[in-house]
């Protein structure tokens, strides 16, 4: 398994997001920042991101973008897009899980998201949240 | 605003219809026949103008425009904002007037785009490749997601958006300049093929063609010029602050905050000494229905929530109190986004001219307002006053 980005996680299994934490404010960006958007300082720690959240918004892309964007294997098929509220953070994610069911402030938990071989045959995955009841 | 600042009005203004054009007419092109237009409109040339000021996302670079416009020596700045571009070079050129740099400004802003949704690049916005490839770089998705968040926090229907997307397309229909002329109804624009949900495809602005461009002027020069000069009393451009949710973003901060067209809006409302509540016609960036409802508050026009009421009563129509995108904004006309903040500042100069037709409104408007926003979070507002 290798992440798309490998900026994006902290650890793969289990799955957690990395972030950066600011010293001087406080501030939670995602991905890791060099400097703080709020308060300009340079000094950033890296903080494993809290697995399971709320969903703050959400949509479907119902069309296939344009590149860069690349289709999972098997082609394109419609699929959720969301912002979900990690309490320090609120982070934009793929969202699995079927979107008749979304609701802004249900319970979503981290997932990794399979997308297509890397170069050695073993999957390439990035992140997406599903709601908190479903089963993996 | 100190008492020495020179005061800068529109006195010639020129439209190249958006829409689809012959694949052969390039974007540049329809921006010079554009600024033909606007010169002819204020009855000057080219050799008149002693500083220009143009806009274009993906059309080349429009200082090249002096190519065929004329080789004056003119100085000539590109601006390329998203689409805050036209907003941000209308302002460009008025502070070169009230700098005194010259009496008699072009303001131009072009766009040739090619069909459906924008493509963005990651790394021009700061991103990694990822954002993109595992799609969720897409300005729709943002457009639905903000809609989702505002209309729940505010407890605003669904329903909605149909109204603002019919309204727009009975505008486009009064319009001859626009690309969309046929009504349709709410039901049809509820009922249409989900784009992004909330949004069907009638509910946001396709990506177009077209140009536009003002001739500015000081003001003891203007009224020499043009029978009815409009003033630019203030242009205002801001990029968004810690904490406001916008195009592109990975992350947001707990706290969200207010919006880059909060903080462009008051500071144009201050500089121009008006308060929102004199503004009689607006121009609001409209790349979806539901932009239109929330910067109508962004921008100090209504309070949050009382859009239901407000166009239910038909206020925003054309005939109503406070006329929105009487054009039909960006759903009517689509968005060559160089060009689409000088088709604002168009309908707004024609409205206050009380030239604008079978969509002009009726009681003879005295305040006009314009607003653009465009990514990673950038807007730009004027104040125009007849």
């Amino acid at each position: 398994m290798i992440a798309v980005d490998p900026g994006l996680f902290s650890s793969l299994d289990p799955p957690r997001l990395a972030g950066a934490r600011c010293a001087s404010c406080g501030t939670v960006t995602f991905p890791v920042q060099e400097g703080c958007a709020r308060c300009a300082g340079t000094e950033l720690a890296g903080v494993p991101l809290a697995d399971r959240g709320t969903l703050w918004t959400w949509t479907v892309q119902a069309f296939e973008p344009k590149a860069p964007y690349r289709a999972l294997e098997g082609g394109f098929t419609p699929y959720g897009v969301g912002y979900v509220d990690l309490g320090d953070v609120i982070v934009e994610a793929r969202l699995l899980g079927d979107p008749a069911c979304f609701e802004i402030g249900m319970p979503m938990r981290l997932t990794l998201l399979p997308l297509w071989p890397g170069p050695d045959g073993s999957p390439v995955v990035s992140y997406a949240f599903r709601p908190a009841g479903e089963d993996a | 605003m100190s008492a020495a600042r020179a005061e800068v009005s529109i006195v010639g203004v020129g439209l190249h219809p958006f829409g689809r054009h012959d694949p052969a007419l390039t974007g540049m092109a329809m921006g010079a026949r554009a600024s033909r237009l606007a010169l002819a409109d204020a009855g000057v040339s080219w050799a008149d103008i002693g500083y220009a000021v143009g806009g274009s996302n993906v059309s080349g670079k429009p200082d090249s425009l002096v190519g065929v416009l004329g080789l004056t020596g003119v100085p000539f700045v590109n601006v390329r904002n998203g689409c805050a571009t036209a907003g941000v070079a209308l302002a460009t050129a008025a502070n070169a007037i009230r700098a005194g740099e010259t009496d008699l400004a072009l303001v131009v802003g072009f766009d040739k785009h090619e069909r459906g949704a924008f493509a963005a690049s990651p790394a021009d916005y700061g991103h990694g490749d990822w954002y993109g490839e595992t799609g969720l770089m897409v300005t729709t998705q943002f457009f639905a997601m903000k809609d989702r968040r505002y209309l729940h926090t505010h407890g605003l229907s669904d329903r909605l958006l149909g109204q603002v997307a019919a309204k727009a397309f009975r505008c486009g229909e009064l319009n001859p300049d626009a690309w969309r002329r046929k009504a349709l109804t709410e039901d049809e624009i509820m009922r249409a093929r989900m784009i992004s949900p909330p949004l069907t495809q009638y509910m946001l602005c396709s990506p177009s063609e077209g140009a536009a461009a003002v001739v500015l002027a000081r003001g003891d020069r203007a009224a020499d010029l043009c029978q009815r000069p409009v003033r630019l009393a203030a242009a205002a451009m801001r990029t968004r602050r810690f904490g406001s949710f916008e195009v592109f973003a990975p992350w947001l901060p707990p706290q969200v905050g207010d919006s880059a067209s909060v903080d462009a809006a008051s500071a144009v409302f201050r500089a121009a000494c008006v308060s929102p509540a004199d503004v009689q016609v607006a121009q609001l960036q409209d790349t979806d229905a539901g932009a239109e409802i929330y910067h109508m508050a962004e921008t100090g026009l209504c309070a949050d929530g009382e859009q239901q009421e407000l166009i239910d009563r038909g206020e925003t129509a054309p005939a109503g109190r406070l006329p929105v995108n009487t054009d039909g904004g960006c759903l009517a006309n689509g968005e060559p986004v160089g060009a689409s903040g000088l088709r604002q500042v168009i309908d707004i100069v024609l409205q206050l001219q009380g030239r604008a037709g079978a969509r002009q409104v009726p009681r003879q408007p005295r305040v006009g307002f314009t607003h653009v926003y465009g990514a990673p979070g950038v807007s730009a507002c004027t104040v125009l006053t007849a």
